[in-house]
């Protein structure tokens, strides 16, 4: 081959590479879906994927309120103990096949039966009693005790067909196995397509691990149409990769764009930056039982994080402002709360604090450390939004109020690991809340752990506070939504008071996109490409 | 003979009997997957369930022990994550590095031998000081920085060339290739010229010092002597004699790039077992981890074994001193 038929088949392979900007779409995402089957692994990559083709019996809008989908209306009787359900006639499945009742049941059904998953949905069917359905477009669910979360757990599955799984006639819920249901199948009858059948705004053409999964507009959705005849999902997890795909023209669409390159990108005229808050809050958590603490020093073997004056001080010597400025480059908002003033729960009256480093000094002298201690933050370096950097702040600014501070940061697999073991006196993490709100957080994060009731889940800190613990309970039984909420304040005022987790911002999720289009960003983070649009 | 390919096969066994416990505990001592795969809104039942369900509540001798009987009957386990049978996962992606790895491997050679033989036969000229210059900067510079690089000039400023992904492919006996489309070369070129470099480097220095050393022999000047034209010389009777050291070293480099292409696929994006390799350790997926090294140690060993014997065969006495 001579050099200018050379340069031509180079030219010529380009062009063909150029994706044709006007039907078609391609993302980038951070991590990839393990599988396409909407029931196999509750996990973000996943859920986020799982949407664009199947959807929930009630949906989450944008800043995560509950909105009708597959339901047009519910009502919970007065007792709390049943819910009814109106579900929207005339929606098809992507295979022509009609959606009832019966394929929800279908759904609950197969929940705890998905062979080998590896984080089962079980839970968000769990309180649910019964389910039945008096007729094909109504269902009704009946808990044990008034449970005001099921909205929020049933909008975070998808419902699956049943006929595209292989079952015709009705189908009878029993908790703990349905009857006459043999058996059900396994996620790689979704990856292979043939069962992936949803009612979504998209219909499956093909997952190809590790490479893409792709799209196609389904002309029969009965909402709004979307925009794009066919959607492209790409896992491309290096940062500098996923930017450069975008530059190059490769994709459209790229979710967590490093935040080092974030400010480049905005001057960039090829790229819009889109960003909106999310409900991740990172926090501190303290080791609240073990004594002597992990990597506590010069305290003669006291736990200091035990005393609510250490933790106060710990939090005044804090600036969290500087924090959200200096290092997260303003993609963050100062908290106080556990989860954003846009949720239900949070209490307005709960004011953000102004760091007093004297004041700090004087409660730690005050819970005799005046000479401070060291202490060891354990950190994720790959987990959050400049998690490292943030632990180092940290570090630094407590080390200014006498606690001589150092930071161990790890990769998230370790660093997970060694928190569920309990080996760190105080570490940095991440929550991020579902439609729950203030419930989400208290009942993973400052529950007393316990297995029966469920709660503390996350409580790796080993808070027990059993005034808190009544309020939580009170309000994960209490249906009705004023008191529930009022209820969420109040358990929220408690955790303020007595510090039992320190809340340090909220994540502000970025995206970039090129330049030309434009999308609504989503306070769980997710990615979801129906909402992209041409700008203009 | 037969005694020595005996010894030697039951040395590769023990090889591969230490490498599977190493690796084993290596990964166990990293962390829990649970942590990592189950989602944190689960109570602690569920992570419970999903903890005794994986098998890892059990202690790690007996974990062991599963994970021994299972890999001698050809069972390296089932990935956690993606809920296939680990080694049908590492070959389900195997196509994609191959490629990557031989487009790389053919570049380097199609390149590199030429550019040696020239910077051997002129060394003084400038042309060849600056070939000799370049190859010091290829395989002098960071592997994951030339992909970057790559990147940005073919594919950002220049636009000629996609920035990652595998494009097109074509199933040839239901093994996806991607060579064989415009649009799937057009996607291999960047990431096969990133696995290329270094090796291209490696082989225009190799070729140089052979081609410097086999023109000065007297077979080559008699060649030249009795009238044969300077291709032919060049072409045939220095070509055949510097190749032996270089076909040496692209054996190794070609188990290397299929082993360890990590940081080309990760750059690239390129759904090579490299980057599944990287994907599973970020997941703690340990059968995976666990079925790739071994395969990798196996893969090596029997290169080894392969080398040996071909080596007791070509020249028995290494068979004899062996034998002592």
């Amino acid at each position: 081959m001579n050099k200018l038929t050379f340069v031509a088949a180079v030219v010529s392979i380009g062009a063909v590479t150029q994706p044709a900007f006007a039907q078609s779409l391609t993302a980038a995402f951070a991590s990839e879906p393990s599988s396409v089957d909407p029931l196999y692994h509750n996990l973000g990559p996943n859920n986020a994927t799982r949407k664009h083709m199947f959807e929930s019996l009630v949906g989450e809008d944008a800043n995560l309120a509950i909105v009708p989908e597959l339901a047009e209306s519910w009502s919970s009787s007065d007792d709390g103990l049943t819910w009814t359900f109106k579900l929207r006639q005339g929606i098809k499945f992507h295979d022509g096949g009609d959606f009832t009742a019966r394929d929800f049941l279908y759904t609950a059904c197969r929940i705890p039966n998905v062979p080998n998953s590896p984080s089962s949905m079980e839970g968000f069917i769990g309180t649910a009693e019964t389910i039945t359905a008096p007729d094909d477009f109504t269902i009704e669910v009946t808990t044990a005790a008034p449970y005001p979360l099921l909205l929020t757990d049933f909008a975070s599955f998808g419902v699956i067909s049943a006929s595209a799984n292989g079952h015709e006639g009705p189908v009878e819920y029993v908790k703990g196995g349905c009857p006459g249901i043999e058996g059900y199948l396994d996620s790689n009858a979704y990856n292979d397509g043939s069962a992936t059948v949803g009612t979504g705004p998209y219909k499956f053409v093909s997952f190809t691990p590790g490479e893409s999964v792709i799209l196609a507009r389904n002309d029969d959705y009965w909402g709004d149409a979307p925009h794009w005849e066919t959607i492209t999902i790409r896992p491309i997890t290096n940062d500098g990769a996923r930017v450069a795909a975008l530059l190059a023209g490769d994709v459209d669409v790229i979710e967590k764009p490093p935040v080092q390159d974030l400010e480049r990108l905005r001057g960039d005229e090829r790229v819009n930056v889109v960003q909106g808050p999310s409900s991740r809050v990172i926090y501190l958590h303290f080791d609240h039982e073990g004594e002597p603490s992990p990597g506590i020093e010069g305290t003669d073997g006291k736990n200091p994080m035990k005393d609510v004056r250490v933790r106060k001080a710990i939090s005044l010597a804090i600036n969290r402002p500087l924090i959200v400025d200096r290092i997260m480059g303003g993609l963050a908002v100062p908290a106080r709360q556990l989860v954003p003033d846009f949720m239900r729960g949070t209490d307005p009256a709960i004011a953000l604090e102004e760091p007093d480093l004297e004041e700090a000094k004087r409660l730690l002298a005050e819970a005799g450390y005046p000479d401070g201690f060291k202490l060891v933050i354990g950190t994720p370096n790959d987990r959050y939004i400049n998690d490292a950097q943030i632990a180092q702040a940290v570090a630094q600014m407590l080390t200014r109020a006498g606690i001589e501070t150092e930071v161990d940061a790890m990769t998230a697999s370790v660093f997970f690991s060694r928190r569920n073991n309990y080996e760190f006196s105080l570490y940095l993490a991440g929550w991020g809340s579902s439609g729950a709100g203030m419930a989400s957080p208290l009942r993973a994060l400052v529950a007393s752990q316990n297995k029966d009731k469920g709660l503390g889940g996350t409580n790796r800190g080993r808070y027990s506070n059993a005034e808190l613990d009544a309020v939580i309970e009170e309000a994960l039984s209490t249906v009705e939504t004023e008191t529930h909420d009022a209820l969420l304040r109040k358990a929220s005022n408690i955790v303020v008071d007595d510090v039992a987790i320190l809340p340090l911002h909220f994540e502000v999720t970025p995206w970039a996109l090129r330049a030309g289009l434009t999308m609504e960003p989503r306070a769980d983070q997710h990615t979801v490409l129906t909402t992209v649009r041409p700008s203009n | 003979m037969l005694a020595y390919l005996i010894r030697r096969l039951s040395q590769a066994i023990l090889v591969m009997a230490v490498m599977a416990t190493i690796v084993f505990f290596g990964l166990y001592a990293v962390g829990n997957p649970v942590d990592l795969l189950i989602n944190p809104e689960a109570s602690l039942a569920e992570q419970e369930a999903t903890i005794a369900r994986l098998g890892l509540d059990k202690p790690v001798h007996i974990q062991f022990g599963y994970f021994l009987s299972g890999l001698v009957q050809g069972d390296l386990g089932t990935s956690f994550v993606h809920n296939r049978p680990a080694l049908e996962l590492i070959l389900s992606r195997l196509p994609a590095t191959l490629e990557l790895a031989f487009l790389g491997i053919l570049i380097a050679i199609v390149f590199g031998i030429p550019l040696g033989m020239i910077a051997g036969l002129r060394p003084n000229a400038p042309y060849s000081k600056l070939i000799m210059a370049g190859s010091v900067v290829g395989f002098s510079t960071p592997n994951f920085w030339q992909g970057l690089m790559l990147i940005m000039l073919f594919a950002v400023f220049l636009g000629w060339l996609p920035a990652g992904g595998r494009g097109d492919t074509v199933d040839v006996f239901g093994i996806p290739l991607s060579f064989l489309t415009l649009d799937g070369l057009g996607h291999l070129i960047l990431p096969a010229l990133n696995v290329a470099i270094f090796k291209m480097a490696l082989i225009i220095r190799l070729t140089r010092a052979g081609t410097s050393e086999v023109a000065l022999q007297d077979y080559v000047k008699y060649a030249r002597a009795r009238g044969l034209s300077p291709t032919r010389v060049v072409g045939v009777h220095v070509l055949k004699n510097i190749l032996i050291p270089v076909v040496t070293v692209l054996g190794l480099e070609t188990g290397n790039v299929i082993a360890f292409a990590v940081v080309t696929e990760t750059v690239f994006a390129w759904p090579g077992i490299g980057k599944l390799l990287i994907d599973s350790i970020g997941l703690l997926d340990r059968p995976v981890v666990v079925a790739y090294l071994m395969l990798t140690v196996f893969l090596f060993v029997m290169i080894n074994l392969i080398v040996d014997i071909l080596y007791s065969i070509l020249d028995p006495r290494v068979r004899i001193k062996g034998g002592r």
